[in-house]
């Protein structure tokens, strides 16, 4: 029992890291349809620049987290005016290939020599690990480190979403784009918007992993951006809500079965539980199933 | 007719004529044996492509774990052939069948339920099978110790000559063109175009939607299988999300829904990879992977149909015959 409490605490932190990820993705699936796959690329450019920030650069570790940000926001909106835009009424497939694209770019980007280099980094934590031992469970102040700041992030995340005027913009665009623009709405500086926020959170969540789990390289973003993109459609892609319950959901399955059952089986047993939720509930947990008007 | 005989005919001649030029140029040398291996990984892509072809660009079930098919040949043909590879070329074909049938067996059973979602929510399924299957492939040697688990699999016949990757390329490429033009074919456009109105007009979007999706894995495990026989070494990661990828990229960039998009685009694409190597040299090698990149999203701003986007060359198309209107249609 105290280990299964201790795999609940682990699964958290993980699936609190998944869903600062999948936030973004579903940002963005939401407002133009598009599964961003260099999305996970640029939660790797996050976890870099916040580890440069803190280890070489002598930053204190939350502003490092905020260079990090901005650098990945502006990143994300530079992809998104170059790759996406263009393409933006064209077949859905067309961007993602872009998509795809740009991925390979930046991954291979990063393994150029004079950027960050082909080789795994092994970086200093910001801080000492400290555990403490509440009764029969551990926690370390990583955790709560982690669980604090993607909670902040959350709760401002859903302020801006569903409080501000332009989380109303980005709710428009997402309904329909025409009626949004007819409404007043600058379609074209939302999306902006949404992929400076969603590139944002990834950044964050990219120098949350790294401070877990020390070590970084240009193709860390891979796995970890399918995971929290699958725990996205898992929860219902394009809904806020559906993306952290599919993300906390997808690091219990991945930890509980790590724990219980084999840690080569994980990714195996994470994608037939998505598979399982999808023929059950096609749209995800919590999405909208579309009517389709005749 | 006359001209739909010649059509088809000028098009087996041009072939034979090309298989005669490519089989001089490797003999005497202008095709080195690295770029052999080239074309043949090139002919393979076009077997496994048109498989995707069908069943996202004809059909537009949208597929994100083609690979994995191919993986499931190439390992059931690559084991067949492992083990009854006593009789050289009877077995080879026979591996070949073994891959297919496999391939073809496992999209029926995952068809069957994922066929039922739609667009992105398919394609994210399929993707989780891709990973499903790696992850059984990693594992498969404590089952079979044959097929070596992570440390892949060795000492599979290498069997497959020029011969048989370019035949069997232009058998399926005739087969695939058969296939679009005949009445099934037909319904897998109409389902594409329009599930709905498809539905309308009675024809059976489900079955048809599997009977693409089984015919695009059948062609998958012939691309596996052919894949088995070409390499001596085979391992899961050869058949991960990264190659589903590339077979996309092959059957978008191509132009969705044009066989002659797919074959060109497939062998471009195995040569542009290759030929950035040479191009760039030791000192910029590192470059290539940025430049391939690059490479993909320029062409996919420039031409977003696709190179072909939809069209095909003459030969690949049947000559259509124009019957007089039914009297009750013009009313």
């Amino acid at each position: 029992m105290e280990s299964f409490i201790q795999q609940v605490i682990n699964g958290l932190q993980l699936g609190m890291v998944y869903a600062l990820i999948a936030l973004g993705y579903t940002m963005v699936y939401g407002t133009i349809g598009l599964i961003n796959f260099a999305h996970g690329d640029v939660f790797m450019i996050g976890a870099f620049v916040g580890c440069l920030g803190y280890s070489s650069w002598g930053l204190p570790w939350p502003v490092a987290i905020i260079v990090s940000m901005a650098v990945c926001a502006a990143l994300g909106v530079t992809i998104e005016r170059i790759a996406y835009r263009p393409l933006r009424y064209a077949p859905k497939i067309a961007a993602l290939i872009s998509a795809i694209g740009v991925s390979f770019f930046l991954e291979y980007g990063s393994s150029l020599k004079f950027v960050f280099g082909p080789d795994y980094h092994v970086v200093q934590r910001p801080f000492k690990n400290i555990t403490w031992h509440l009764g029969v469970v551990t926690i370390t102040n990583i955790q709560v480190v982690i669980m604090l700041t993607v909670l902040i992030f959350l709760l401002f995340l859903l302020f801006l979403v569903f409080r501000t005027k332009i989380g109303a913009a980005m709710r428009t665009v997402s309904f329909d784009h025409d009626a949004a623009r007819l409404m007043g709405v600058d379609v074209d500086k939302t999306i902006s918007f949404t992929f400076a926020i969603g590139s944002a959170l990834a950044a964050v969540g990219g120098v949350l992993y790294a401070i877990a789990y020390p070590q970084i390289y240009p193709f860390m973003g891979i796995m970890p951006g399918l995971k929290a993109f699958t725990a996205a459609v898992l929860g219902g892609i394009g809904q806020i809500p559906g993306a952290v319950l599919g993300s906390l959901i997808m690091g219990q399955v991945e930890t509980m079965t790590a724990a219980y059952i084999s840690s080569q089986l994980r990714d195996a047993i994470a994608f037939a539980i998505l598979i399982l939720v999808l023929l059950i509930r096609p749209s995800g947990i919590l999405g909208r199933s579309q009517q389709e008007k005749i | 007719m006359l001209q739909k005989v010649n059509k088809m005919l000028l098009m087996v001649i041009g072939a034979i004529v090309l298989y005669v030029l490519l089989k001089i140029m490797i003999t005497i040398g202008v095709i080195n044996p690295y770029w052999q291996r080239v074309l043949f990984y090139s002919l393979i892509v076009i077997v496994g492509a048109l498989g995707l072809g069908i069943i996202y660009g004809f059909t537009g079930q949208f597929s994100l774990g083609h690979a994995a098919f191919v993986g499931l040949g190439a390992y059931s043909a690559g084991y067949f052939s492992k083990t009854f590879g006593q009789y050289g070329v009877l077995s080879f074909i026979g591996a070949l069948l073994v891959g297919m049938v496999f391939a073809g067996l496992m999209g029926f059973l995952i068809g069957v339920p994922v066929l039922r979602l739609k667009s992105d929510y398919l394609g994210i399924a399929t993707l989780g099978f891709g990973f499903i299957v790696k992850v059984a492939l990693d594992n498969a040697d404590k089952l079979i110790p044959d097929l070596g688990g992570a440390r892949g699999m060795m000492g599979t016949p290498q069997l497959a000559s020029l011969e048989w990757l370019f035949f069997i390329a232009l058998i399926v490429i005739i087969l695939t063109r058969n296939f679009i033009f005949s009445t099934y074919g037909r319904a897998c456009t109409s389902v594409r175009e329009d599930e709905t109105a498809a539905d309308m007009v009675g024809v059976n979007t489900f079955k048809t939607k599997l009977m693409a999706f089984i015919f695009g894995c059948t062609l998958a495990g012939l691309g596996g299988g052919l894949y088995a026989h070409t390499y001596p070494y085979i391992c899961p990661g050869d058949f991960y999300f990264l190659q589903s990828f590339d077979y996309l990229i092959v059957v978008v960039l191509g132009g969705l829904g044009s066989m002659t998009g797919t074959v060109v685009t497939a062998i471009g694409w195995a040569f542009l990879l290759e030929g950035l190597r040479f191009v760039l040299g030791p000192q910029f090698v590192d470059f290539r992977g940025v430049i391939y990149a690059l490479i993909l999203i320029i062409t996919i701003l420039v031409r977003r149909q696709g190179i072909f986007g939809g069209k095909e060359f003459g030969f690949l198309v049947p000559q259509v015959r124009r019957g007089k209107p039914d009297v009750a249609l013009r009313g």
